[in-house]
């Protein structure tokens, strides 16, 4: 059997790499160890929040699913952020664990050029440091042009519970056991991450009223930019907030040597963002409560889900934790909190185009490159889908900058930098956060989703009319003018101003000079535009000095480039260098422990080389 | 890559002018701003005779020479300024261009450009690359050294204080779940701010007045009639071959020359006529020398190898005895008549200026007394630490900027574009640009998570 392009994996990166590969019309094989775990969300019921919301409007704009099966899933949904300015906004939303990988299931079989097959991937077949092909556990070769691997946490992956060890997947499925040791011998770094899950407890168990109700926003939200809303505004599920108790730290901190982390079973390494609650309650052994959500999975199935409260602890430890806790009293656990252990591989052993620098097309994209969080997984996908494409089709990969795309602030982070523990988007990470906004993804993707060919038309269509709105609209600010004599406004003019002028006042809000426009506008096109206008100095700021970086990331570094040889580089950056192998000065420089000075002596040995050539 | 850079292109305080060089696409466009005649018409590889004004108040006469692309030095717009009056106003003129959109140049920047733009034959490649790598090792020890103790402390302090309203923010962001925490709201900001800004401006105010660094060190020398001052002092200039700059009614003192020893200035004290004849030095009095002494940093006293110490040479002994002084026992190829046994606990050194001997021994010694070596290596001293006080003023003027912010009612996230701003410069002035570290502090200060 011969397919251009193979994923392995069928999560969140797996589906986006399959969709994205199949969708640009190259014939694509996704194996899977189970169709029914495609697309599944393990941990926590929800999509998006800071960054990996603004991450999912990203990989809408540039033609990826995640965003619109969302919006087929939606039990709750919120705006996060909207009082702290418009850079950080963000969407969350809780979703049902059932309907999701249901609806993308769905699509993924309506792709023509994409095959979907159970089986586990064991082996690759590497000729002349290019794939050939996969062999799956029972010994099938499957050949293809480019593989990408999506193996989420199956590489070696091992659930913890106390001293208990178990070899397998969250639902107890089989790993692959030799994958990541084929990936060693072929000279990989492999590295052992640890993540964790919380107790599920049935609903009819648990007193809410005890807890602190948290409804969804009570107006129509959505991921996807084609803005269909699916979901019932009115009727949206709740979540609660509650806290731990004085007897539920007693209880964790009698027992803290039974867990998996304290009593010393747990090799890899776990995130800070994400703590145990054991490790919460030993290092902030100061708080006396800590928060916690109940938040429901499915309207299918009776789960609800503690968030905050995972834990490595035995099952009867787990036991008398749940019920410390107000409202769960006399709550019934229905599936137990557990640690996950598995393989990842360096990514700093990776081009920025997702395909690995030992291995030519070959792709790798999720949790197997050290990252954690479903957002984090699906925009990756997309990206190695997109990237393994275009390299079979000879063009050159689609590279998203740090101003350009969290997506591309993620990459960046993990070819340039590496990652010891999971990693997470943070609106922290970027640099030019006040450019990569949740309002404007469209604007800053959409154009290049569409030259890729995975933007459909109607989407693409849709947004050139916005931006054709706002242009109006700007027009108009720019061409009304507001009198001295004007007393509506309630505010001191000395001479006659534009509305675009006057918007720029803190006071002013675009809503209230509507009614001096020609023309009506939506509430998006008024958001955005306010946007653009109001913080135009900031955006232009932050621009420029995107800018000035992104010339130096114009200065191609060759990639036979050996570092080791420039003599005149400091040791430890020559180290580095060659390490990493950036591709760009501007690369180089975000590389640390590369120094100004060996910025400069590197361009000028690129220099140098140029000249030689001439 | 092509942002315009200046710096001062010849050795501080060495020749009667000095020029300031400089480079970049914007050069013409930004030293016209501060020069009186208008600059952007004129010709590549002209000089223009003009004065540099601030707030219309002229600052320095000067000669302008205006070299087009691509044939310059860097094959960059290149303007060069010949400055007039002395040290401090060539220093002035230099910051003045540095408030424009100009930036301070890195060792060896010009060189570099002159290299990458092809302007420097291949064979030069290994020279200026060794160069670059020695002058930017040597410069970011002066920028450790010149802020080592007190200040650099002060601004980690400060740095420590912003990172905690930072990380607060950026939790409040990244976690707005967590209703437990603290929200950081711009009134708690603004509290933080007028503390923060006034160390700051404390921090300016005392680099201000950081003497040695900016003004030098002044020096009286003093002695009885025919001692050998006037032979010291040409031994130093001679040897320095420096004492060139003339900067009488400029500053504050009586200076009348200046010499420069490894980067540091030293003013020497005019005590009435120490290039005069020998007649009229021999009605130096006492008066004159007191006045000397009190605005000298540091006194040489000289006396004669050749002669028991006299009544004068003990008035001189106790008018400057609170101050820094080396005694300088002249003529030590004559026989010793002098009784050192009462000069036991000064720092001494024996010269005999007809041999230029002991002048090294005394350039030791004032560099021994004022920690030279620690805080300064060659010109650059000046550079770097005109460079982190530029940084430092820039953090106090984004504070300001924050304080309109918040009048504005501007939201969190803008506000906080200011004051990471002040966070990463002052970074770069105590040499920290860890970037995890506020994640670091997030992780560590606040309990988040699944």
């Amino acid at each position: 059997m011969k397919y251009e392009i193979i994923v392995v994996g069928g999560g969140h990166a797996g589906c986006e790499a399959a969709l994205a590969a199949s969708r640009k019309g190259h014939k694509t094989l996704l194996i899977t160890g189970n169709i029914k775990n495609i697309a599944d969300t393990p941990c926590n019921p929800s999509i998006g929040g800071p960054a990996k919301g603004v991450v999912v409007r990203e990989i809408d704009a540039l033609g990826g699913e995640m965003g619109k099966n969302t919006d087929k899933s939606i039990l709750q949904i919120k705006k996060l952020n909207t009082k702290k300015g418009p850079a950080v906004q963000a969407l969350r939303a809780q979703i049902d664990k059932t309907i999701y990988p249901q609806e993308m299931l769905k699509t993924l079989q309506k792709e023509e050029n994409l095959e979907i097959k159970e089986n586990i991937v064991e082996n690759l077949i590497i000729e002349n440091n290019t794939i050939k092909a996969v062999i799956t556990k029972n010994n099938e070769k499957i050949y293809a042009d480019a593989v990408i691997l999506t193996t989420g946490t199956y590489l070696k992956g091992m659930i913890l519970r106390g001293d208990k060890k178990n070899s397998g997947g969250p639902h107890g499925e089989e790993p692959s056991l030799h994958l990541s040791d084929k990936l060693k011998e072929l000279g990989f770094t492999i590295q052992r991450l640890k993540t964790g899950t919380p107790p599920r407890i049935k609903i009819d168990t648990i007193d809410f009223t005890k807890g602190l109700e948290q409804p969804g926003d009570n107006y129509p939200l959505s991921f996807s930019y084609m803005n269909e809303i699916k979901y019932d505004v009115e009727n949206q599920e709740k979540c609660y907030l509650i806290y731990t108790t004085p007897n539920t730290h007693k209880i964790i901190n009698e027992n803290l040597q039974k867990s998996s982390m304290y009593g010393g079973y747990v090799e890899g390494v776990g995130p800070r963002y994400c703590p145990s609650i054991e490790d919460k309650i030993v290092r902030f052994n100061d708080k006396e409560r800590h928060q916690l959500f109940l938040e429901p999975e499915s309207l299918y199935y009776d789960d609800i889900y503690i968030q905050g409260f995972s834990t490595s602890m035995p099952e009867d430890v787990q036991e008398q934790m749940v019920h410390s806790l107000p409202g769960l009293e006399n709550a019934q656990i229905l599936k137990y909190a557990y640690a996950i252990e598995y393989d990842a591989i360096d990514p700093t052993q990776l081009k920025q185009s997702l395909e690995t620098k030992i291995i030519k097309n070959l792709f790798t994209a999720g949790q197997i490159n050290g990252t954690s969080g479903y957002e984090e997984a699906a925009c990756q996908g997309l990206i190695a889908g997109i990237n393994a494409s275009l390299k079979l089709e000879g063009k050159k990969p689609l590279i998203l900058k740090r101003n350009e795309a969290y997506i591309g602030v993620l990459i960046d982070d993990l070819v340039t930098k590496g990652t010891k523990e999971p990693y997470r988007l943070l609106t922290s990470r970027a640099e030019y956060r006040l450019l990569l906004r949740d309002d404007n993804a469209d604007q800053r993707l959409s154009e290049k989703g569409y030259e890729i060919g995975l933007l459909k038309e109607e989407q693409y269509q849709k947004y050139k009319q916005k931006e054709q709105t706002i242009n109006k609209l700007i027009e108009e600010l720019k061409t009304i003018y507001i009198k001295p004599t004007n007393n509506e406004l309630n505010i001191e003019l000395k001479d006659r101003i534009s509305l675009f002028e006057l918007l720029k006042r803190p006071e002013i809000n675009l809503t209230n000079l509507t009614k001096y426009l020609k023309n009506n506008y939506e509430e998006e096109i008024i958001n955005k535009t306010q946007i653009m206008v109001k913080y135009e100095g900031y955006i232009k700021k932050q621009e420029r000095e995107a800018k000035k970086i992104s010339e130096y990331d114009e200065i191609i570094i060759p990639e036979d480039t050996d570092f080791k040889k420039i003599s005149n580089l400091a040791l430890e950056a020559r180290e580095k260098l060659q390490k990493v192998k950036p591709t760009s000065i501007g690369q180089a420089m975000r590389i640390s422990g590369v120094n100004p000075s060996d910025i400069s002596i590197l361009m000028i040995y690129l220099k140098r080389g140029n000249k030689n050539n001439d | 890559m092509n942002d315009t850079i200046a710096a001062i292109s010849t050795s501080l305080g060495v020749g009667a002018i000095s020029i300031i060089r400089v480079s970049g696409l914007e050069a013409i466009k930004e030293v016209n701003k501060i020069t009186k005649a208008n600059i952007l018409e004129k010709e590549s590889h002209t000089i223009i005779y003009t004065y540099i004004e601030e707030n219309n108040e002229t600052i320095d006469e000067v000669l302008v020479t205006i070299m087009k692309a691509p044939k310059t030095f860097t094959r960059e717009d290149i303007v060069e300024i010949n400055c007039h009056g002395g040290i401090a106003t060539t220093k002035k003129v230099l910051e003045l261009l540095l408030k424009q959109n100009i930036r301070l140049a890195e060792p060896g920047e010009f060189t570099k450009r002159a290299f990458i733009n092809g302007r420097i034959d291949l064979t030069q490649a290994e020279a200026v690359m060794d160069l670059i790598n020695v002058k930017s090792d040597a410069a970011r020890q002066i920028a450790i050294n010149n802020l080592k103790g007190k200040t650099t402390k002060k601004i980690k302090i400060l740095r420590e204080k912003i990172s905690d309203i930072l990380t607060n923010i950026e939790v409040n962001i990244d976690y707005p779940e967590y209703q437990d925490i603290e929200e950081m709201t711009v009134e708690k900001i603004e509290n933080e701010l007028d503390n923060i800004k006034y160390e700051l401006d404390k921090i300016i105010e005392n680099s201000k007045n950081s003497k040695i660094i900016k003004d030098g060190i002044s020096i009286a020398i003093i002695g009885r009639p025919n001692v050998g001052k006037s032979s010291i002092l040409n031994m130093f200039s001679g040897y320095e071959k420096a004492i060139v700059t003339d900067i009488a009614g400029t500053t504050r003192d009586v200076v009348e020359e200046s010499i420069i020893l490894d980067g540091i200035q030293l003013n020497l004290i005019d005590t009435a006529g120490i290039r005069q004849t020998k007649d009229i030095v021999e009605q130096i009095g006492v008066e004159r020398s007191k006045q000397a002494i009190e605005t000298a940093d540091l006194v040489l006293l000289v006396l004669n190898n050749n002669e028991q110490l006299k009544k004068e040479d003990k008035d001189l002994l106790e008018l400057s005895k609170n101050k820094k002084r080396i005694i300088i026992i002249n003529k030590n190829d004559l026989a010793q008549k002098i009784d050192i046994n009462e000069l036991k606990r000064e720092e001494i050194v024996t010269t005999n200026t007809i041999k230029d001997d002991g002048i090294k021994e005394l350039k030791e010694k004032i560099k021994e007394m004022f920690n030279l070596e620690k805080i300064t290596t060659k010109d650059y001293n000046y550079v770097s630490n005109i460079n982190q006080l530029r940084k430092i003023e820039e953090s106090r003027n984004s504070i300001e900027n924050i304080r309109k912010n918040i009048e504005n009612n501007l939201p969190i996230d803008i506000i906080e574009i200011d004051l990471k701003y002040i966070w990463d410069v002052l970074g770069e002035v105590i040499g920290e640009t860890y970037q995890e570290e506020l994640l670091d502090n997030l992780f560590s200060k606040f309990c988040v998570g699944k």
